[in-house]
Parts: C-alpha cells; sequence; structure tokens
C-alpha cells in the first residue's frame, strides 16, 4: 500500500493541476464538440456512478440506504437547496434505522 | 476600496456554502476515520483538495489500497469536470488579471463557487476570492470534527451522516436530470452500468475507482456522441 503521504500529495496536486491548468494556459474557448460534450456529461455520470449502488450498502442495513436514496431523490426531483436533499437523506436513514436496528 | 467591497461580498455571499459543507464534510471526516486514516491526514485531504467528490472517491481508494497510479486517475477523471470550469472562468474574469491572481483562483473552483462567480458577468478577482476562505474552513472544520467525534456516535447516527455525500451528489445530477433528457440518460446509464459492473461475477472484483472510471468514461462518451451539445454551448 503507498504511503499516506504520497498519496495526499498525489490528490492534491492533481486535484490543483487540473483547476489551474486550464486557467494559466487557455484564453480561448475549446472548439472540439465531442470533448465539451464530454466534459459537459462527466459530472453527472461520476456522481451517478459513485452514489449507486454505494449509498445502499453505506449504512447498518440496505432498508435504510434504499429510504435515503428514495428521500433524496424526491426532494431533489421537487428543487430543494443542496443542504435540505442531504439532510432529507440523512434522516430517512435515520428514522428507518432507529425502527429496524 | 473597491477591491475591499467586492471581497466583503464574497464573502458574505459564501456563508451558505461555509455552512453546508461543513455539514457534509462530517461524512467525508467519519468515513476516514473508519478507516483508520489519521485525524491530521484527513484534515489535510480537504484543505488540499476542497473537493466533495474527487476526494470521496480518491479515499475509497486509498482504503481499498489501490496504487498511487489508481489514485491520481481516478481523482483525475471524477475532478475532471474542473476543467471544464477552470475554462469558462477563465473566460469571464476580469480583464488585466496576473497569473499569479489566476493560481489562486485555481485553488477556490468548486461546484458550489463556481456557481455563485458564474452570477457575474464579469468575475472580479477580488470577489472571487472572497468567496474562497470561509468554504475552506468550512469544509476542513467538518472533516476535523466528524474524524473526532464520529467514532463515538451510535451506530443509526453514522449511517445518517455516511449518506449526506451521497445526498449532495444526487441535490446536482436530479435537478440537471428532470431539465435535461440527455443528462436523465446519462444518470440511468450510469446508475445501470455502475450496478451490472458491482455485481456480475466476471467484474465484482474490480476496485472502486476503476469501476467510477469505467462508467463515466463509457456513458459520458456515449452521451457525446449520441447527443452532443449544440455548438454555442459553453
Amino acid at each position: 500500500m503507498p504511503s499516506l503521504g504520497w498519496s495526499i500529495v498525489v490528490m492534491a496536486g492533481v486535484t490543483y493541476g487540473l483547476r489551474a491548468v486550464p486557467l494559466l494556459l487557455f484564453s480561448k474557448p475549446i472548439e472540439n464538440r465531442f470533448v465539451t460534450s464530454f466534459l459537459h456529461y462527466v459530472p453527472y455520470a461520476v456522481l451517478t456512478a459513485m452514489t449507486i449502488p454505494a449509498i445502499v450498502f453505506a449504512t447498518t442495513t440496505p432498508y435504510s440506504g434504499v429510504a435515503g436514496l428514495v428521500v433524496a431523490v424526491a426532494l431533489a426531483w421537487f428543487g430543494r437547496s443542496l443542504l435540505t436533499v442531504a439532510l432529507g437523506a440523512a434522516g430517512a436513514v435515520w428514522l428507518v434505522e432507529i425502527l429496524l436496528v | 476600496m473597491m477591491v475591499r467591497g467586492e471581497a466583503a461580498s464574497g464573502v458574505r455571499d459564501s456563508v451558505p456554502i461555509a455552512l453546508g459543507y461543513f455539514t457534509v464534510a462530517l461524512a467525508f471526516g467519519l468515513y476516514a476515520a473508519k478507516g483508520q486514516v489519521p485525524v491530521w491526514a484527513a484534515g489535510l485531504i480537504s484543505t488540499t483538495n476542497l473537493s466533495s467528490s474527487g476526494q470521496f472517491a480518491g479515499i475509497v481508494v486509498m482504503l481499498a489500497s489501490g496504487s498511487l497510479v489508481q489514485l491520481g486517475l481516478t481523482v483525475a477523471v471524477v475532478n475532471l469536470r474542473y476543467v471544464l470550469m477552470a475554462l469558462s472562468l477563465s473566460q469571464r474574469l476580469e480583464p488585466g488579471v496576473r497569473w499569479w491572481q489566476r493560481a489562486l483562483v485555481a485553488y477556490g473552483i468548486t461546484d458550489e463557487i463556481f456557481a455563485l462567480a458564474m452570477g457575474r458577468r464579469r468575475v472580479p478577482v477580488s470577489y472571487f476570492l472572497g468567496l474562497v476562505p470561509l468554504p475552506v474552513l468550512g469544509w476542513t472544520g467538518g472533516t476535523v470534527a466528524g474524524a473526532m467525534v464520529g467514532e463515538f456516535l451510535p451506530p443509526t447516527w453514522q449511517a445518517a451522516f455516511g449518506v449526506l455525500l451521497y445526498g449532495m451528489f444526487i441535490a446536482i445530477v436530479i435537478p440537471a436530470a428532470r431539465a435535461d433528457r440527455s443528462v436523465a440518460a446519462v444518470a440511468v446509464g450510469a446508475a445501470a452500468l455502475s450496478i451490472a459492473l458491482a455485481t456480475m461475477p466476471f467484474s465484482a472484483g474490480l476496485q472502486p475507482g476503476w469501476r467510477i472510471i469505467i462508467v463515466t468514461v463509457v456513458v459520458s462518451g456515449v452521451a457525446a456522441w449520441l447527443a452532443p451539445l449544440p455548438r454555442k454551448d459553453a
């Protein structure tokens, strides 16, 4: 297993590089249509892949994970704020765990 | 005087972000502590990365004892959207910005700070840099608090805090999916492929970092091919 120190350096360096290099080097917009489209879809694919199926297994029982997922999707669907959605998911998980565990 | 005014309004605008970050970072700190990552390291990761999904994916790889290459690649793919944000921000910064100012601005690019800054047609550097300190404080403070007190919480509370980050991700994806059918298709496709890879016998042993990379590249690539953005989109 790589050392903790190097892991932190790699994460910080890669993250900062992604933010800084375009800002320092490019002052013109990207023209390539495939590249701009690809970059446009990346965040949604990433966030979904990280959430599903992991959220179901992040809790003590899959039932509470599913409850958190459903409540979060519903709240987000009706346009609630980031904080409300996150707290709503946590509240649903807490409630189901109290009832079932 | 102008500079001070812009910076101050940046600080004011960032208060809700800082509070939200503190809450969500509790979950990251808790997750790191559960994986035996020391408190100082969790805090340092948060201060230097300032990216919820990127460092979360990174720590998943770290805890699975992935290689440094896998770690770097995973963080790069998950944070690839910052390239897009940095590019569009570089179009909107006020004229005459020095390179070291750009280097400072780069550190503060997150989904939420970027979204706030985009509320201005021309983004003054002092306003942008005013947006940054409180969220950094909230993010780091939440991480440290979560890592320190997390393990003393009852399991039901740990489980509840553990889904905060996922809730935040869902809050970003769902409204965009509702507004745009292509984004909705991306979300459904990514969920399906992710479940498939995580459960199929031949791929269930795949490390989470690689699974996230594969899903992202395949689904975004197919979407960009089938549903490219209209020409003028920035």
